[in-house]
């Protein structure tokens, strides 16, 4: 009886909360609750709301829990929001993938991975809030080391860094041709 | 130059436009390196060298004719490439044989490879369900930040306040160590790294709730250091309403101009370094 209560209770925090509520948080907050209990009420309704038809889900995003539209709903949200959602450089998308995966990582490792000057587009994300600044690195220069925020894992909808899938795993899916979509150069026709 | 003069002949104006969409799909050198070893079925592991340079060459040649301003990077590739291939023509001595001296294309090879890895996991990234994009969630426009902070205008601290703060702190927080005990430090990147997650989540904090009484002294040196080297970094700023009251940090990454001035500093280092 107790047990159903504490998962509506649950339930209401989540979705009053702007952010992805962790279990950390909710034990401090229902502190007349055993941790165990809330994570059973947790683990529950994930389940209730992924069974069910509904047109919103659970997701564990950024080590916290937060209600999201089903992705298969995509199409009419934006109908709705007009929003065309975020839209992502190359360049943008392998910085944030080289300090995703080697954090705690300096600008100049990301330039040698990239072969390319990459101060504006450290800038542009770190405006974005999508990395942040994790402290100075003690080699002669003092730079500035990397890494990925809370913001990167919510909007990437990744449970934590542990959840992004392996170099090794990426390797094995056998990756889309990126080439696929891009004309040939027209090099042959430059031969003398 | 002949080859200029002819190249000019053959393309027109409609070709030149094709031409400048793709070259912008190129992200750098390394980016184009995969492209030619691709569109000629190369192997990466055994690169023919001096048809990839040459290729590479002609490809720079036509960003030159399209008048397009070549980056520096693919001037150190070209260098780069040349170099290895002048050391395959060289014929190998006997001491480098014993040594069994390391291909001169493997460090190319290790990056083209290293590149390609991360290039592939950044389409991983973007295939990912994005917030705003694939899923949403509620939006919120949370008057949280005007509640917390007191509504009158915020005088700047001096650091002598600051100094006074912490002195006080240290006074609550009487630490007596009678026996050495060797803890493990905390460092002052680490404790910058907590102070800010704890300003991300909180926005604003009182100065005093970052000493808490059960630290040790060293905890409580560090976090001051933390303080001052993070507003030395403009990531924080400190604030106080009244003379004696309390002193509020708050996270200025809301301020575009912080970070850029971040970026500008490290811009400079960088710069330092590569001329050095």
């Amino acid at each position: 009886m107790s047990g159903k209560s504490l998962k509506a209770i649950v339930e209401s925090l989540i979705f009053i909360h702007d952010h992805p509520l962790s279990l950390d948080r909710l034990a401090l907050i229902l502190e007349e609750h055993e941790r165990a209990d809330i994570r059973l009420a947790l683990e529950e309704l994930v389940e209730e709301y992924s069974a069910g038809e509904r047109g919103i889900i659970l997701a564990q995003v950024a080590g916290g829990y937060q209600f999201r539209s089903r992705p298969e709903h995509a199409d009419y949200i934006r109908r709705l929001t007009k929003s065309k959602g975020v839209k992502f450089s190359q360049s943008a998308l392998e910085t944030l993938a080289i300090i995703a995966y080697r954090q705690p990582v300096t600008r100049a490792e990301v330039e040698y991975l990239r072969g390319v000057d990459s101060g504006g587009v450290l800038k542009t994300l770190l405006e974005k809030k999508l990395l942040r600044i994790l402290g100075k690195k003690d080699v002669p220069g003092k730079p500035l080391i990397y890494g990925t925020s809370r913001e990167f894992l919510e909007l990437f909808s990744l449970k934590d860094l542990a959840s992004l899938p392996t170099l090794k795993e990426i390797q094995e899916l056998a990756p889309p041709d990126p080439f696929a979509d891009q004309p040939a150069l027209p090099l042959d026709s430059v031969e003398p | 130059m002949p080859l200029e003069s002819m190249q000019s002949n053959l393309f027109s104006d409609a070709l030149e436009n094709a031409y400048r969409v793709q070259i912008e799909e190129f992200e750098g050198p390394l980016d184009l390196l995969l492209h030619l070893i691709k569109k000629n079925e190369l192997d990466i592991y055994n690169i023919p060298i001096a048809a990839i340079t040459r290729q590479y060459l002609e490809y720079m040649e036509l960003l030159k004719e399209l008048n397009l301003d070549i980056a520096g990077e693919f001037l150190v590739m070209a260098a780069t490439l040349l170099q290895i291939k002048s050391r395959m023509l060289l014929p190998v001595t006997q001491d480098e044989e014993e040594a069994e001296a390391e291909d001169p294309r493997a460090e190319l090879v290790r990056r083209l490879l290293e590149y390609q890895r991360y290039r592939d996991a950044s389409h991983q990234l973007s295939s990912r369900n994005l917030l705003g994009r694939d899923v949403f969630a509620r939006k919120f426009d949370s008057p949280e930040l005007a509640e917390l902070v007191p509504n009158e205008e915020p005088a700047d601290v001096e650091l002598f306040d600051l100094i006074e703060a912490f002195q006080r702190v240290l006074a609550r927080v009487s630490v007596e160590t009678f026996h050495n005990v060797v803890t493990d430090g905390i460092s002052i990147a680490d404790r910058i790294s907590e102070v800010l997650s704890l300003l991300h989540e909180l926005k604003t904090i009182s100065f005093d709730a970052l000493f808490s009484d059960g630290m040790t002294r060293d905890l409580l040196v560090v976090t001051f250091l933390s303080i001052l080297e993070l507003c030395k970094l403009k990531l924080i700023k400190i604030t106080q309403v009244e003379s004696l009251g309390a002193i509020w940090l708050t996270s200025s990454s809301q301020d575009d101009d912080v970070i850029t001035d971040a970026v500008k500093a490290e811009d400079l280092e960088m710069e330092g370094l590569v001329v050095g």
